[in-house]
């Protein structure tokens, strides 16, 4: 029930983010979601693209480091609280989470939010538990 | 002033003649006593009694800086230990320091050889001497204190940092003379400056500056700034520490090297032969007057040349021009001898770090900076930013601990470090000497 997420090491200068999101478009991948972990020395890059092998070569081959590492795609009902049960699921389970971001597309009336924990698969049998729906990676790579 | 008119102004031709003696004197006693020149001397067929003119020191081999590590810690010494009365260290390429030990003579002629350099620079009783060089293994703070002492001078025994006690220390002590490497005398200033004081209306008249290169127009710019009398001295701990050789205040053009206790040579690096008179090449030095550790033709690396025309000062003993560089690779970091293979060991040891790195050496406010950078490789790269920080700071604090140099670690991306001729460039040195 992973989705695989593609994360780039980008040094902080100018054109750098445009170069490697540019390398995507050029191979017609699409990106579905994308956040910037910036620090004031470097940047990672994270990303869910419909292709997630294809865009790890195209990074590679652009010269940049590039990782693949599993995340988690939880459907989130779109009213007040709705994260906020989630993670209190999350913190009774003691499973941390190392970061998160949002999904740009929308599922109908609920918003889709990427997870990074550090196990998945304990996190995604306890949300699962608690009628959680986590999207499989299929499903995420094609919306 | 002269501090020691008989030894400073003996003429040429006895100070040759003194050299020889005490040339002749120090290498019977280290083939008698360290098996080290025993064997080089046996191995280059040279027996001491063969040493008849001074030039016959050129058929004696050198002494590296690696002979010292290979003999690490008392291997070289040519006296038992219980006639060491002090022990120093510096920094070596491997972690290991080098050390060397003193007699109670070693010491005495070190505070002589201080006190007379204390007086070239214009400094004499009644003065005070705001003693800003480490104390600790580092041979600065100790070798200067002594030396002050020997003069009659007040010393302050400020060691380095706290800049600003430093600051409200010489203001109100009224310190004449300051005693620190030539960058921070200019980071005092500045420092001086932001807290609204003027250091130029200070009691400072002269400093006696050394333990990294500088050039001529930062003397300029620390003479203006401080409003003072600047003096370049040399020394390294493997001769001596400070007071090797020292700019006269008469002149400020070239250092006096104390030939009655020393023997410069100067050499081709390449080849090792030494070259003609007046040339520039690498300043190779012999001790005859050391009882704890002597030193045969030991390579400094440092490039300089004799200078032998006769001083104004009216002293004999011939000048060494300003060092002008290093015949390896060496950096000196805020006064610290830093090797790009002493950082490349370190990265070594941090878990899946390939030695892709570059090191860029800047100044800013007048303090060497020093920014590692590492490539980023797949085997480091994570997705999460709290890991890649870790990893910096690791190296950060491995550097600080073992190399005791304050760093700026930078990840960058691979292939982004310059490369020239296939080969990494290991080093930008942005310095303006
Ligand atoms: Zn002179």
């Amino acid at each position: 029930m992973t989705v695989q997420q593609i994360s780039v090491f980008i040094e902080n200068r100018r054109g750098r983010l445009a170069e490697a999101t540019q390398a995507l478009g050029m191979a017609g991948i699409n990106i579905r979601a994308l956040s910037l972990a910036e620090t004031s020395d470097f940047g990672i890059l994270r990303l869910i693209v419909d292709r997630p092998d294809q865009a790890k070569q195209v990074f590679a081959e652009q010269g940049f480091t590039v990782d693949k590492t599993d995340v988690v795609a939880v459907q989130v009902p779109d009213r007040p609280m709705g994260l906020a049960h989630i993670l209190q699921i999350l913190d009774e389970a003691r499973i941390a989470v190392e970061y998160l971001y949002a999904f740009i597309e929308r599922c109908g009336e609920n918003a889709i939010i990427i997870f990074r924990f550090d196990d998945s698969r304990q996190a995604i049998a306890s949300l699962q538990d608690r009628g959680v729906k986590v999207l499989a990676a299929e499903a995420v790579y094609g919306m | 002033m002269i501090w020691n008119d008989e030894f400073e102004t003996l003429p040429r031709e006895a100070l040759a003649s003194l050299q020889l003696k005490r040339l002749q004197h120090t290498l019977e006693r280290v083939y008698a006593r360290v098996p080290f020149y025993r064997q080089a001397f046996d191995q280059a067929g040279v027996r001491p009694e063969q040493i008849k003119r001074l030039e016959d020191l050129q058929r004696l081999p050198f002494t590296l800086k690696q002979d010292m590590r290979d003999n690490y810690p008392y291997g070289l010494f040519a006296v038992p230990l219980e006639q060491i009365v002090r022990l120093h260290a510096s920094s070596g390429t491997t972690g290991k320091p080098t050390v060397v030990g003193y007699t109670r003579r070693d010491i005495d002629n070190w505070s002589e050889l201080m006190a007379r350099s204390f007086a070239a620079a214009g400094v004499a009783r009644g003065d005070i001497i705001h003693n800003a060089y480490g104390y600790g293994l580092f041979t600065g703070g100790l070798g200067a204190h002594y030396g002050a002492e020997k003069l009659g001078a007040a010393v302050i025994p400020m060691s380095g940092g706290n800049t600003k006690k430093q600051i409200m220390i010489m203001q109100d002590f009224g310190s004449t003379v300051i005693t620190c490497t030539p960058s921070y005398s200019l980071y005092l200033a500045e420092a001086a400056a932001e807290e609204g004081l003027d250091i130029r209306s200070f009691a400072l008249r002269v400093g006696i500056l050394g333990a990294e290169p500088w050039s001529e127009s930062i003397r300029q710019e620390i003479e203006q700034k401080l409003n003072i009398k600047a003096i370049d001295i040399y020394g390294l701990s493997e001769i001596l520490g400070p007071g090797v050789a020292i700019e006269c205040i008469e002149a400020q053009n070239g250092l006096h090297f104390w030939e009655d206790h020393f023997i410069a040579e100067i050499i081709d690096p390449q080849s090792g032969e030494v070259v003609a008179d007046g040339d520039e090449g690498e300043l190779v030095i012999t001790t005859i007057t050391k009882e704890g550790i002597p030193m045969i033709r030991y390579r400094t690396r440092d490039i300089t040349r004799l200078i032998s025309e006769p001083c104004i000062c009216g002293r004999s003993h011939r000048r060494l021009q300003r060092m002008s560089g290093r015949s390896d690779d060496m950096l000196i970091i805020r006064g610290v001898n830093v090797f790009p293979s002493q950082i490349e060991s370190v990265l070594m040891q941090v878990e899946g770090v390939e030695p892709h790195y570059q090191l860029v050496v800047d100044r800013e406010d007048n303090l060497d900076t020093l920014e590692v950078q590492v490539e980023v490789t797949e085997d480091i790269f994570s997705d999460e930013v709290r890991v890649l920080q870790e990893l910096s700071e690791r190296i950060r604090r491995e550097i600080k601990s073992l190399l005791n140099i304050t760093c700026k670690v930078r990840l960058v991306e691979p292939k982004t470090i310059t490369r020239s001729e296939g080969k990494a460039k290991r080093v930008i040195d942005l310095r303006k000497m």
